[in-house]
């Protein structure tokens, strides 16, 4: 019991801390809700669809902007398609550097997009580690014989 | 009964083993998988596709196809659709479901991460019957649900002014100074139109109400 107390607190701890620095927000909250008996993985299959999405997606943007000539529209179509599948699982930071690389995209500053890349990078594979230590701290919690705490906004 | 939406949804509501069938396009597969369990827990029966293409195949309304018959038995009760997709937009999907004679009653809801008011207007224009700013939250899909095929007191506004014969009472016009689609589609008895995560208050909140959602959603895009 001490064990499951503990890793609890942490959870929670945790927990708060992703949505006070901003890693996490509201939407997340949002896909817990979905989460039931019926379905107990939800949140985690959601995000691994996530996961591997944005990989493909990292790539063709580093490639995208490799070419000789850029094509601003194609790069713009990914980071569209980043901040929407951000947005959706409550990825609040990664979101917000698509909305910032976005904007350089319409402006066809390649190095404005470069540096965007770079930070997209950056807080998508933050926030990749943080939920994995999420999921790996529930299943432990599960594992000692405890229930998830749940958050509440 | 007549066979038209209006009526066979009132009949549905009564048919208690009748789930509603959505019919959900959007590319994105981490959409289509959040969307797909919004509607199933709200206890809608979901058929997912990725395309304006394949929805349209799904209906049987495919011009490439020869035959004309939907691939499903399946009645569709509501058509939701991501606006920003490749190849058929949703706005285009829009266009085709309402230009079509089978179709065409069939309510069609737009989703966007993009809360331009131009695009939304174009939108109700076209005769979609919501717009919902994305991410969806279970709060919408169960407004929409309650809305369309709930008690019958949601039901769309332009409809029971169609078959009912009643004038509605709208918002003021003269606060529609600044740009509020809401004179042109005013907000249904359940909630305004494509402001997802007001609370579903009675028309009684003003046309200030509308923009609000719509500012604050803007400054992400």
């Amino acid at each position: 019991m001490e064990i499951v107390g503990q890793l609890q607190k942490q959870f929670v701890d945790f927990s708060t801390s992703l949505y006070g620095e901003g890693f996490l927000d509201e939407q997340y909250l949002q896909l817990q809700k979905l989460q039931d008996e019926s379905n107990p993985d939800f949140v985690c299959e959601v995000v691994s669809l996530f996961f591997d999405d944005s990989e493909k997606l990292l790539n063709n943007l580093a490639t995208a902007l490799q070419q000789q000539v850029v094509d601003f529209k194609q790069v713009d179509a990914h980071v569209h398609q980043f901040k929407g599948s951000s947005s959706s699982i409550g990825a609040q930071r990664v979101k917000n550097m698509c909305v910032a690389f976005r904007n350089f995209c319409e402006e066809k500053n390649l190095d404005g997009c470069l540096r965007c890349l770079q930070q997209l990078n950056h807080e998508y594979f933050l926030v990749k580690n943080k939920l994995e230590t999420l999921f790996r701290l529930e299943r432990q919690i599960v594992e000692a014989g405890g229930t998830v705490p749940v958050i509440v906004a | 009964m007549a066979k038209n939406g209006f009526f066979s949804r009132l009949r549905r509501v009564d048919d208690l083993s009748h789930e509603v069938h959505v019919l959900a396009v959007d590319d994105s597969l981490v959409d289509r998988k959040v969307i797909e369990r919004l509607l199933k827990i709200t206890s809608c029966k979901v058929t997912a596709v990725d395309s304006g293409r394949r929805a349209l195949q799904f209906l049987g309304l495919d011009e490439t196809e020869k035959n004309s018959v939907a691939l499903d038995g399946l009645k569709v009760d509501l058509i939701i659709t991501d606006y920003c997709m490749p190849g058929m937009t949703g706005y285009e999907l829009l266009k085709k479901i309402k230009g079509s004679s089978t179709f065409r009653e069939i309510p069609v809801v737009i989703m966007s991460s993009e809360n331009v008011l131009t695009r939304i207007d174009r939108c109700l224009e076209e005769g979609a019957e919501d717009f919902i700013v994305k991410p969806v939250k279970l709060s919408d899909v169960k407004r929409l649900k309650r809305c369309m095929f709930g008690e019958g007191l949601g039901l769309n506004k332009r409809k029971l002014e169609e078959h009912c014969g009643v004038a509605i009472p709208s918002p003021t016009p003269s606060l529609d100074d600044d740009n509020v689609s809401s004179n042109r589609s005013p907000p249904s008895p359940c909630s305004p139109r494509s402001f997802s995560s007001l609370p579903s208050s009675p028309t009684s909140s003003t046309p200030l109400d509308s923009p609000t959602r719509r500012f604050e959603a803007s400054s992400e895009s």
